[in-house]
């Protein structure tokens, strides 16, 4: 009896979402290009405008890097976009139209309707109306909301088969739970947002709040807040695959990214147990505790073993 | 020469009851907003909300005095539940709404394929912040109004207010909302029930009290504390986002995203009628009968008095969260 062949899977690294050194940022990439398993890489300030100014000129070194390496660059829109700057910036990045562009906010999608792009996890995809309407607009890849538990997930990817899209799940890192206007990087600092002085270059993985009897809850980055636990979705792969996901999207941190890219790559291609790259990938990220509660329905701060 | 004009403005009112609605309505509302008894809108909690056929009733009475009646449908349905929000749309047509409110794409191309004379207002909950934002959902879905995320300055709003081919709402007191609405998931995170797909934030359910040795009363979202309030101390229903969390290495305790206040533009109204508001909104379809009629007939009072040199000056701190109140992002950039 013929086994029908599952559809292999693709990994894919996710915009940086913090603000590391032009230098640090820069070699990061260059190291994904020349080392890490993934067939994609999401490239692109997805949090502050204001930052932009920092990488805007490693650019060029930076794609043509990754792809001589033989990956797809994929460029990411502004998750908040209402500044004079943001507009501007989303504008820029929608206008050559040899780009490909995820849309982090409806702001692009009005310059993106009409031709191919990618639609990021801040834009709402809950259901399999709004996947057909996106996809009919031009969307050819959806990467879902953390929030979405994998009943939900499979329905999309069954919508999304029947017309001719691809569903992107975040694996790993810290999810983002919220966006605002307001800068709480700068806040923390007793400064606003127009004059941050970017106090948010300060910790490479977010700035940590804790509640007040101690227990670490959630992470500032500038205007995003995201959690404290790190996402891993490495036992899941299997389930996720069946559910119709082609695409587990890596969301970048400063451990060695290299190293979890190439657990994901090993679980995925059935090389590794998923328990023993859990245990693997607790050795990169030592001090990041793991949550995948979301997938089962679950508060996402909890671990579902 | 013709005299600069304004259209006179749009009192968006909530009703959470149909005893609500009537607070409303005969305290001055233009419009009242309402939902149905299901997470189809973002304030689905018990005791609240109508059922079609109070809905049916609430049309006809608020017709009959000259008031019109939005449906709130504005959560993001999840795939397998999309027929509940597509009935939603369906009631709200055959109640004969003047509006839906609408966030999510698939309900709103829903809705504006299926009736295309149904106004569609596209909710906050659809995060539009940007002339391009707002210009998709008119382009792609003609929607009639927008109701502006509330992080923009009241001169940025003038700006959109020119650029953009549908009317202009915005809010005037309630929740200050610091938060890209509609892009929330703080509350599924720490408890399992999505603002997006459930309707609920800080449900009554996951919120716990405890009153601690020290004397202080401790306030947990699921199982977070969000809050340690001291004896006496006001304060607001809580909720995380407006929880007081301390830095790495101990820092005090400080609300890292905003403190518990209500946003209160009663002042503001002249210039945001200016800028070319169309209509202005109040939050709280929770809130009790008392804090409707209360708020509604103040901004009405000063609303039929704008432009007058004898404005009324209503005080509202009473029913403003923790007793304080703010203007928000509409004060200036300095807010952000």
């Amino acid at each position: 009896m013929a086994v029908e062949p599952s559809e292999s899977i693709a990994l894919t690294l996710g915009p940086l979402a913090f603000n590391w050194s032009p230098t640090a940022w820069r070699d990061f990439y260059f190291r994904i290009a020349d080392e890490a398993p993934v067939a994609d890489v999401y490239v692109g300030e997805v949090v502050c405008s204001k930052r932009s100014i920092f990488t805007e000129k490693l650019y060029p070194p930076v794609v043509n890097r990754l792809a001589t390496a033989g990956k797809r660059v994929i460029r990411s829109t502004l998750a908040t976009v209402f500044l004079p700057g943001d507009r501007a910036i989303v504008a820029q990045l929608c206008s050559n139209p040899g780009e490909l562009v995820e849309a982090n906010d409806v702001a692009a999608l009005f310059h993106l309707r009409g031709r191919r792009h990618h639609i990021g996890p801040f834009l709402n995809v809950y259901n399999e109306r709004t996947l057909e309407v996106l996809v009919r607009q031009g969307a050819d890849n959806v990467c879902l909301p953390a929030e979405i538990p994998a009943d939900v997930i499979r329905r999309i990817c069954t919508a999304a088969r029947a017309s001719g899209a691809t569903v992107e799940v975040q694996s790993f890192g810290r999810m983002s739970l919220a966006v605002s206007g307001r800068c709480y990087h700068a806040r923390a600092h007793g400064k606003t947002r127009d004059g941050c002085q970017f106090v948010c270059d300060r910790e490479p993985d977010g700035l940590l709040l804790e509640t007040r009897d101690d227990v670490p809850f959630l992470v500032v980055n500038g205007n995003q807040v995201l959690s404290f636990t790190w996402l891993n979705l490495l036992g899941a792969i299997g389930d996720l695959r069946r559910a119709g996901v082609t695409r587990l999207r890596l969301a970048p941190h400063s451990c060695d990214m290299v190293q979890v890219a190439r657990i994901f790559r090993r679980v995925a291609d059935e090389d590794m147990s998923g328990d023993e790259g859990i245990v693997r990938l607790r050795a990169v990220a030592p001090d990041a505790t793991f949550a995948n509660g979301f997938l089962a329905g679950r508060p996402g701060h909890s671990w579902v073993g | 020469m013709t005299e600069l004009h304004f259209p006179a403005p749009e009192l968006v009112c909530p009703a959470g009851t149909p005893a609500a609605l009537r607070s409303a309505v005969a305290a001055g509302a233009n419009a009242v907003y309402c939902g149905l008894r299901n997470a189809t809108n973002a304030r689905n909690f018990p005791g609240l909300n109508f059922t079609p056929d109070e809905l049916g009733e609430a049309v006809e009475f608020s017709h009959r005095r000259g008031v019109r009646v939005f449906l709130a449908v504005n959560t993001f349905p999840a795939a397998g539940r999309f027929d509940q929000w597509r009935e939603a749309i369906d009631i709200a047509h055959r109640a004969g709404v003047d509006a839906v409110v609408v966030a999510d794409i698939g309900v709103t191309d829903y809705a504006a394929e299926t009736y295309p004379a149904l106004r569609r207002h596209l909710s906050v909950q659809a995060g539009a912040s940007s002339v391009e934002a707002i210009g998709y959902y008119c382009d792609a879905y003609a929607i009639s109004r927008v109701i502006l995320p509330r992080l923009l300055t009241t001169a940025e709003i003038g700006g959109i207010c020119t650029a953009v081919a549908c009317e202009v709402e915005v809010f005037v007191f309630g929740n200050i909302g610091m938060m890209a609405e509609g892009r929330c998931s703080l509350n599924s995170y720490a408890t399992g029930t999505s603002t997006n797909m459930d309707g609920i934030c800080s449900a009554a359910c996951d919120v716990r009290f405890e009153q601690e040795a020290d004397g202080t009363t401790a306030a947990r979202v699921g199982p977070f504390l969000v809050d340690r309030l001291a004896s006496g101390e006001r304060a607001g229903y809580p909720t995380i986002c407006k929880g007081s969390y301390s830095g790495a290495g101990g820092r005090t305790p400080y609300y890292a995203f905003e403190e518990p206040r209500t946003l209160n533009l009663i002042g503001l109204l002249g210039e945001l009628i200016a800028a070319g508001a169309r209509a202005f909104k109040i939050e709280g379809r929770q809130r009790s009968q008392a804090y409707v009629q209360e708020v509604v007939s103040a901004f009405r009072s000063v609303l039929d008095s704008v432009g007058s040199t004898d404005l009324p000056h209503p005080v509202l701190d009473h029913v403003a969260e923790a007793g304080r109140e703010t203007h928000g992002a509409f004060g200036g950039k300095r807010w952000r």
